[in-house]
């Protein structure tokens, strides 16, 4: 198991590479000059000259890029040009809220989802199974921005049960939560019917049936185990979304994420701030991918690692 | 929400080429869910495309003597910050949006087909640097990708079709691929190349047909998430520049008035809502109608 993690990993070692080439090369996309950019209009040409010089700029793509990567190593992502501060200490301050913010998110989405599955699978055609179906349906389809602003129409307007926005209690992570998980909780419930009614229709199920066992033992020990495998896949998947998700959800409620500090990054022109913040956003997505590949090694006896 | 894959279409055997029977017009009328879509879909497509002579007054022009007016019967969705009917502005935005969306669409589709076509077909050293670049780009949340490339290429109409439209073309690249693949070694296209047919012939009639499918319940599915990307973008400001009316960015502006004026981002997200929902009903009967073999159980 060991050896078959470890060889996944180094082969996370390429893509990463390869993430940080592309955004390496979108950046050097922006039109224009980055110094003069920093700069304004103002500068003279010796000062531009001057910082282009103390960035690098004035050296051929390749050299830019190997120094770039050189430092990423060392963890340098440069200073953000509006506060002057490293960008890694910028995005450390604001990684915990986004990380806190996914897995509570993914955590009651894969619940949800999962029960909503079975619920809609052991009682297909049931109103409960087209209710449930309904319901995921709406969910990929609303605008995470649109229900986010509704439910603090509701709650915190209305009903003045949950604060509109902010971070710090528990009661600040309720609709944060709720808003992000809304699309994932529909698609892990749409898989994980599908998932099992396939797997309901198998012999071993109808076996388990025939010797007498409950409906509960049949379904959740004997079919549901299995079921489970695809929606592990689609969960680690869904995880790309939910960090596009949680860059308008962070926008909604003033969560001090990352999002926003990558939205504000991109409003204030502040190109080193957004480089970095795509390539952590990138980076975590892949690692959870591939912590995703060797849980599903772990959980698929099929899987053969060695 | 914006996840490229979360809606994929797969499409297990290689068919013969396809024919549009008039039964699948006959099977998607027969599809409740589909109509509901369509008509949904319709419904907002009219008021988008009669928006001037339904509302003839400019919908950028500002009214300070009517700012947030809560709905009546003179404006039916109230009026926002600076006056201006919602509704007007709801169906010029839809304009906007549904362009949006069907251009984008079309971009990814553009880059997407012809090199998913090659990669397929062709394999080899070809295949494996377009396998590469797809995998690399799918590393990006979709979301990410397109508000980095708006972030790079700078706000507006144009901008915001490239970047959600790069943003998607991996899923054609992907979707493609396994067509040409799944089809280049079956008997009608040996066939054709023992009857002497060049390769461009092979690609252009015998392998992408088979692709129609696909494509096309694909881009169905993509409108809808093209249009929830956009709005996203606009949402956050890094969309269509104001005061052109697009829902994404009423909804963002609403965001302000909230507190004191409900109906400002409430009927601009309901829109986006609707068409979204409304593009994944069609999408999910055109399958089923396209394919029997795909229907869901």
């Amino acid at each position: 198991m060991s050896a078959y993690v470890l060889r996944r990993l180094v082969l996370a070692v390429p893509t990463l590479l390869g993430v940080t080439l592309v955004v390496f090369a979108l950046i050097r996309l922006v039109p224009g000059d980055p110094a003069r950019l920093v700069l304004g209009l103002q500068a003279s040409e010796e000062e531009v000259q001057r910082l282009r010089v103390q960035l690098g700029l004035d050296q051929p793509l390749p050299v830019q890029y190997a120094r770039f990567l050189a430092r990423l190593l060392q963890g340098d992502l440069g200073r953000s040009v509006v506060t002057g501060e490293p960008v890694l200490r910028e995005i450390g301050a604001r990684l915990p809220a986004t990380v806190q913010l996914a897995v509570t998110s993914t955590v009651v989405a894969t619940l949800t989802g999962v029960a909503a599955g079975v619920v809609s699978a052991t009682r297909q055609y049931s109103w409960w199974d087209y209710a449930v179906m309904t319901v995921a349906l709406f969910g990929i389809s609303l605008p995470v921005f649109w229900l986010g602003l509704m439910l603090m129409l509701l709650f915190s307007v209305h009903l003045r049960w949950l604060p509109a926005g902010g971070y710090g209690t528990p009661a600040h992570l309720v609709l944060p939560t709720v808003t992000l998980a809304a699309f994932s909780v529909a698609i892990i419930a749409r898989m994980t019917r599908s998932s099992l009614l396939e797997v309901l229709h198998q012999d071993y199920v109808r076996t388990a049936w025939a010797k007498g066992l409950s409906s509960r033992a049949v379904v959740l020990r004997h079919a549901l185990k299995n079921a489970l495998i695809p929606v592990v896949t689609v969960i680690g998947l869904q995880f790309g979304g939910l960090l596009g998700g949680a860059i308008l959800t962070e926008t909604v409620f003033a969560w001090p994420g990352m999002g926003r500090l990558l939205v504000g990054a991109i409003v204030a022109r502040d190109y080193p701030v957004v480089q970095g913040t795509v390539l952590v956003f990138a980076a975590l997505f892949t690692l959870v991918n591939l912590a995703v590949d060797v849980l599903y090694a772990y959980v698929d006896p099929r899987i053969h690692y060695g | 929400m914006w996840t490229r894959a979360s809606t994929t279409v797969s499409w297990g055997r290689a068919r013969e080429a396809v024919r549009t029977p008039p039964s699948v017009w006959r099977r998607l009328r027969r599809h409740r869910t589909a109509v509901a879509g369509l008509s949904v879909l319709a419904a907002l497509v009219f008021l988008a495309a009669l928006a001037p002579f339904l509302f003839p007054e400019d919908p950028t022009e500002p009214h300070f003597e009517r700012v947030l007016r809560p709905p009546s019967w003179e404006h039916p969705l109230g009026t926002d910050n600076l006056g201006r009917d919602l509704l007007a502005r709801i169906a010029y935005g839809g304009r906007v949006s549904f362009l949006i969306g069907v251009l984008a669409v079309a971009t990814s589709a553009a880059v997407g087909v012809p090199v998913g076509l090659l990669s397929g077909y062709y394999g080899g050293r070809f295949d494996l640097l377009v396998q590469r670049l797809v995998d690399l780009l799918l590393a990006f949340p979709g979301f990410l990708l397109a508000l980095t490339l708006v972030a790079v290429l700078g706000v507006g109409v144009t901008n915001v079709v490239v970047a959600v439209g790069l943003a998607s073309a991996p899923v054609y690249v992907r979707l493609v691929r396994g067509v040409a693949l799944s089809v280049r070694n079956q008997t009608f296209v040996e066939a054709a190349r023992a009857l002497g047919a060049s390769d461009p012939r092979i690609l252009f009639r015998h392998v992408l047909p088979n692709c129609t499918a696909p494509v096309i319940v694909q881009s169905t599915l993509q409108l809808g998430t093209a249009i929830l990307t956009a709005a996203g973008l606009g949402f956050l400001g890094l969309g269509v520049k104001p005061p052109t009316p697009e829902w994404g960015t009423m909804l963002g502006e609403g965001q302000t008035y909230l507190f004191s004026s409900w109906y400002m981002a409430t009927f601009p997200g309901l829109a986006i809502f609707l068409s979204v929902l409304a593009f994944n009903l069609l999408g999910d009967g055109l399958r089923d109608a396209l394919d029997p073999r795909m229907k869901l159980t």
